[in-house]
């Protein structure tokens, strides 16, 4: 039998191909994912173990260095005193004290180089004296820098910008802009500059100054003598530790850093495989349409088989056996292209300014079988009911001398228990959309679309007729062709319906997706620009805080009428840390427009705070009610509510004067300035305001326009990355479709040579084929935007229950693209089919067998 | 029998029509080197008009391939076919497709009608491919002729199988081709049903005036057409005017014998 099996294989290498190219190009994107995650995770791997490679113990503020603004009156950072004494440790050889922060660098354009969070600014730590050098520092040109206005960059930067020592440099903290002078240019084993980012070295006292306080370090990292193990010295350095602030041992530095790039690794590599998995499922319907057509074709020699001898089992093996070699042979080549897609992954990564740290590709043994074993399982699966049947087949079939027609067998069953899923996801998923909360509607929600989906596919051979009907007035328009090729395409209900399934599920999830991430973009975009009434909004590029220098500068220029900063400063109430937002009480109540249920923003001043409704509500609070507070530096006080409002994903918690709040906050900066000027929001205002702040980089000036725009953006970034992972499962669908017209072409080819010698020009019949492709595409092309709008508006209820905002928009103009996208896919497809139908031997295919 | 068979007997005696399709040096080689066969070896024939013409032989006389040639089915190697006064070794592929589509019917052996399509729509098949409305009169009088006026809205499926050859004819006749061609057109049928066919299209060359040109193997079939012509080798050894089956019969066997022997 498995000689058998293996001549079958490659008698029908042609029918095969698609099969093949379908499972292959699932598996690239398995085993494409699992190398590029594991490539990238060791190459970060390995640049953050060289970065740990001077670090034997570090002291550091409890919780890790990010937590410095943590609780309330607990404020713990390492001073020189913390340093001094460790240094006087018996195991200690080297010692360092550093600090870093945001440093925005402008390139000699005047634009922000690299992405805005991956600008960092540090310390270079010339030890006791300033005499000596920083080891994670080495400079290749120039020198360190030693006094205020000195700064060095790191190479890569330097390279791409085009800095070189002696030339000025202009940067940004934490708003107003900085000009300082380029001493040295150095290289560094930094996990950031190696991922693209940009580091700018000052000397200790200017970062302290900048980032922390004089005196003040983020961490101090130790280095052990020799012979001195990290558990000694961390012992040692417990005596020396003030309050608030611990020891860690490189080692678990390490293997800390390298867990979270694990996780994030995961995280990333998770989402492709289920983009991955979408592509294989979608492949299933090929290779089980081309194994039902095998065997089809086969019934004589299978039932010869049988009538010889071969047991049922035999038969349904030596299927098996055939879509395990081509199983075999795709995932091999899968594997092989995925391995190359997962390299040019990564290089195409660099090219898009997302550098990665260099490493050797990575394909372990776990990628390898786990994209074999994908491609192989999958592939024998798809087969095994066309296997099922082949044995079923009786051995008299081989006697019989009428040509073997497709049996059609009753759809009733099959539509029953479409009907019966296709009714209970419908109604679970409407249930679903009534639910309240996210939380309690994800489940039902989740659950109901897989068995509705599940139910389509079951019913899609029962809708293919009066759907496809639908087409006819549009078919009548291309004559003859278009008859044949409506009547065509329902010639074998079963096989339109698994090839137009395939497609339905990409635009399914395609269409679904664009529904709710229009619907939400819309959602905020309407928060955003609502509840503002403020022309402009002032920010850091990356969102860190701004320095209250910027909101002085503001106040002096002349055009502007009302301006109110955002601070952020944590503060206790009763048990929980809550973060208070300072603003200008005065002018606020013109800057923003919030809907107050009591209450309002007038003489927000002294002890007055507004709330949002959900704290009030949490807390029992109404207008008038007074709690107790612990600020940032510890000072306690009491509040008023003097106001309670609704709050929304941009404004919500509690909002108090600055005068307030400012004498409490560590360092007083701002989250963004509002402001509002005389003449409202224009191009002239907008380069007025950014001439007034120095035209710095770091500084973003949006109006609700820019604002809209930003959003947009970001949603705009979101879907493209999904239809870029979607776009797999939709190449998969168009194999789909050829390999149904190859197989309708061929089993036709006799009706096809009569037409011809009956006068049908080539012409025709290639249009016939194309009109058949373009039906089943469009078929396909209709279930799937229509369930995706379901999914999307059924989606949406839920959503809106804790997005008030929220409404559908259904995107016609791109409903319209996705229609024209499934036309295309039909005539991409039938491209290849309708030449071979067009050139199809007449002679051959009306001869008399 | 030996010599080479060329042209219309002269002696015949030949009706007052003029030719329908000519066929002068017609010579089809299929291969090349060893494998090279001679289908058709320098054949001149010529159908007349209104005349019902069977082509008979053994297997492998080149029979089907003269038929395959002169319908614009197959290209030729040499020599010229024509279709009233057109050469269709001089059209392209697209004015060929034209001319079959306007001047020419066929009648297959295994039927050949399309499943999706009820009997009439079938019928009216070659004239929904050029685009044209049916003379409504005309079709009534085919559809009327076959016999088929209560089975037009059936499929093929439900018709058996001498139903399905009438309805093929009727296809033949719908768009009042010049010339018809039958590959065995009752070569699958049971002899009550050939029989049937076989009147039908007697029928249509008496009083429709229709050219029929038929091959077949059956001397009976034959036996129905005005003339028979044999070939043997790829060459016409025989021509025969008002056959009967024995008549037919009795030259088949000789020819038989002389593939058998040479």
């Amino acid at each position: 039998m498995l000689r058998t099996a293996l001549r079958n294989v490659f008698a029908h290498k042609a029918r095969l191909l698609m099969t093949v190219l379908a499972v292959l190009l699932g598996v690239a994107f398995v085993s494409g994912t699992l190398v590029f995650t594991s490539t990238i995770s060791d190459a970060y791997q390995k640049s953050s173990e060289k970065g740990f490679s001077n670090v034997d113990l570090a002291l550091e503020p409890s919780g890790g260095k990010e937590s410095g603004r943590g609780a309330p009156g607990k404020q713990t950072r390492l001073s020189q005193a913390t340093l001094d004494k460790a240094r006087d440790l018996p195991g200690a050889s080297t010692v360092t004290g550093s600090v870093s922060g945001f440093a925005a660098l402008a390139g000699k354009d005047g634009k922000l180089v690299g992405e805005g969070w991956q600008s960092t600014g540090a310390n270079y730590y010339a030890g006791p004296g300033e005499k000596g050098k920083d080891a994670r520092y080495p400079m290749s040109e120039g020198r360190a820098p030693q006094r205020g206005g000195e700064i060095a960059l790191d190479q890569k930067t330097a390279e791409r910008t085009g800095y070189k020592v002696g030339d000025t440099a202009r940067l940004s903290i934490d708003g107003p802009v900085r000009k300082d002078r380029v001493v040295g240019v150095f290289t560094t084993d930094d996990g950031n500059v190696a991922a693209g980012g940009t580091l700018v070295l000052f000397d200790t006292s200017t970062a302290q100054r900048l980032f922390s306080a004089p005196g003040q370090y983020d961490q101090v990292t130790l280095e052990a003598a020799a012979g001195t193990s990290q558990a000694e010295l961390k012992s040692q350095a417990q005596k020396i530790l003030p309050d608030g602030a611990e020891a860690v041992t490189g080692k678990k530095l390490a293997s800390e850093q390298s867990k979270a790039i694990e996780k994030s690794m995961s995280g990333m590599q998770t989402g492709m495989l289920v983009f991955a998995g979408i592509s294989l499922f979608v492949g299933i319907f090929i290779i089980a349409n081309t194994f039902t057509m095998l065997v089809t074709q086969r019934t004589k020699e299978l039932a010869l088989l049988r009538a010889v001898g071969a047991s049922r089992r035999q038969v349904t093996r030596s299927v098996l056996i055939e879509a395990l070699v081509v199983g075999t042979v795709a995932a091999v080549a899968g594997l092989a292209a995925g391995v190359g897609i997962g390299a040019a992954l990564r290089s195409l990564m660099g090219e898009i300014g997302a550098t990665v740290p260099d490493g050797p590709l990575v394909v372990d043994s776990s990628a390898v079988v786990t994209s074999l074993v994908t491609g192989i399982v999958v592939t024998v699966l798809a087969a095994w009911l066309p296997a099922r049947r082949a044995a079923k087949i009786p051995p008299v079939a081989a006697m019989s001398s009428v040509h073997a027609t497709a049996t059609v067998r009753s759809l009733v069953v099959r539509n029953s228990i479409g009907a019966l899923f296709a009714a209970a996801g419908t109604a679970l998923v409407l249930y679903a959309a009534t639910l309240d909360s996210a939380g309690e509607g994800d489940l039902p929600m989740g659950l109901g679309a897989a068995v509705l989906l599940i139910g389509m596919f079951v019913l899609t051979p029962l809708l293919s007729r009066p759907v496809i009907a639908a087409a006819a007035p549009l078919m009548r328009v291309f004559g003859v062709s278009g008859k044949l090729a409506r009547q065509n395409s329902v010639r074998n209900p079963r096989r339109t319906a698994a090839t137009a399934s395939a497609l339905m599920i990409g635009l399914t999830l395609i269409t679904g997706m664009t529904v709710i991430a229009g619907s939400v973009q819309e959602a905020i975009d309407k928060m955003a620009t609502q509840s503002f009434k403020a022309d402009y909004t002032i920010s850091m590029a990356n969102f860190t805080p701004l320095a209250p220098q910027v909101e002085k500068k503001l106040e002096r220029d002349g055009q502007i009428t009302a301006s109110s900063p955002m601070r952020n400063s944590p503060a206790r109430v009763g048990k929980e840390v809550e973060y208070m937002t300072g603003v200008n009480g005065e002018t606020i109540g013109e800057l923003t427009d919030l809907d107050f249920t009591s209450g309002s923003f007038d003489g927000l001043t002294g002890d007055k705070v507004v709330v949002d409704k959900k704290t009030a509500d949490s807390r029992k609070w109404k207008v008038g009610s007074a709690f107790p507070v612990v600020y940032e530096d510890g000072k306690k006080g009491t509040l008023t509510v003097s106001g309670v409002y609704k709050g929304n994903e941009m404004l919500q918690g509690m909002l108090l004067d600055t005068g307030t709040l400012d004498p409490h906050m560590e360092r007083i900066t701002s989250m963004q300035v509002m402001v509002k000027t005389a003449d409202g929001a224009s191009e002239s205002a907008k380069s007025s305001l950014e001439k007034a702040l120095g035209n710095n980089p770091a500084i973003l000036v949006q109006d609700r326009e820019d604002l809209s725009e930003s959003i947009a953006e970001i949603f705009t970034l979101m879907l493209n990355m999904l239809y870029g992972l979607l776009a797999m499962a939709v190449i998969v669908a168009v194999l789909g479709v050829v390999n149904t017209l190859a197989m309708s072409v061929f089993e036709r080819s006799q009706e096809i040579g009569m037409l011809r010698a009956i006068g049908l020009e080539r012409r025709g019949v290639k249009r016939m084929v194309r009109l058949e492709s373009l039906v089943i595409s469009l078929f396909g092309g209709v279930l799937g935007i229509g369930l995706g709008v379901f999914f999307g508006w059924s989606a949406g209820e839920l959503i809106a229950s804790s997005l008030p905002q929220y409404s559908l928009v259904v995107p016609w103009e791109r409903i319209g693209l996705f229609l024209a996208l499934a036309a295309a896919v039909g005539m991409l497809a039938a491209l290849w089919p309708a030449r071979r139908a067009a050139k199809l031997n007449m002679l051959a295919a009306i001869k008399s067998e | 029998m030996t010599t080479t068979y060329t042209g219309v007997d002269a002696t015949a005696p030949a009706p007052a029509g003029v030719a329908a399709a000519r066929a002068t040096d017609l010579t089809k080689v299929y291969g090349q080197g060893e494998t090279k066969v001679v289908a058709l070896d320098h054949v001149s024939v010529e159908f007349r008009k209104a005349e019902f013409t069977a082509i008979m032989g053994p297997s492998g006389s080149g029979k089907s391939t003269l038929m395959h040639c002169m319908a614009g089915l197959d290209t030729v190697s040499g020599g010229s076919a024509l279709i009233g006064g057109t050469d269709l070794t001089k059209l392209k592929d697209k004015k060929l497709t034209q001319l079959r589509r306007d001047r020419i019917g066929f009648i297959f052996q295994a039927y050949n009608l399309l499943p999706t399509l009820n009997a009439l729509e079938n019928i009216t098949l070659p004239l929904d491919i050029a685009g044209q409305k049916p003379d409504k009169a005309w079709l009534d009088r085919v559809i009327e002729t076959v016999g088929l006026s209560g089975r037009l809205k059936h499929r093929p499926s439900e018709l058996s199988g001498g139903q399905q050859q009438r309805v093929a004819v009727a296809r033949a006749l719908a768009s009042r081709p010049e010339i018809i061609f039958g590959d065995e057109p009752t070569g699958n049928l049971d002899s009550r049903s050939g029989a049937e066919v076989l009147g039908f299209l007697r029928n249509s060359v008496r009083e429709l005036g229709q050219t029929i040109v038929m091959v077949t193997h059956d001397p009976v079939a034959a036996s129905y057409a005005d003339r028979v012509i044999f070939l043997a080798d790829g060459r016409i050894v025989d021509d025969m005017f008002g056959p009967t089956a024995e008549s037919v019969l009795e030259r088949m066997k000789s020819l038989d014998s002389r593939v058998r022997t040479s």
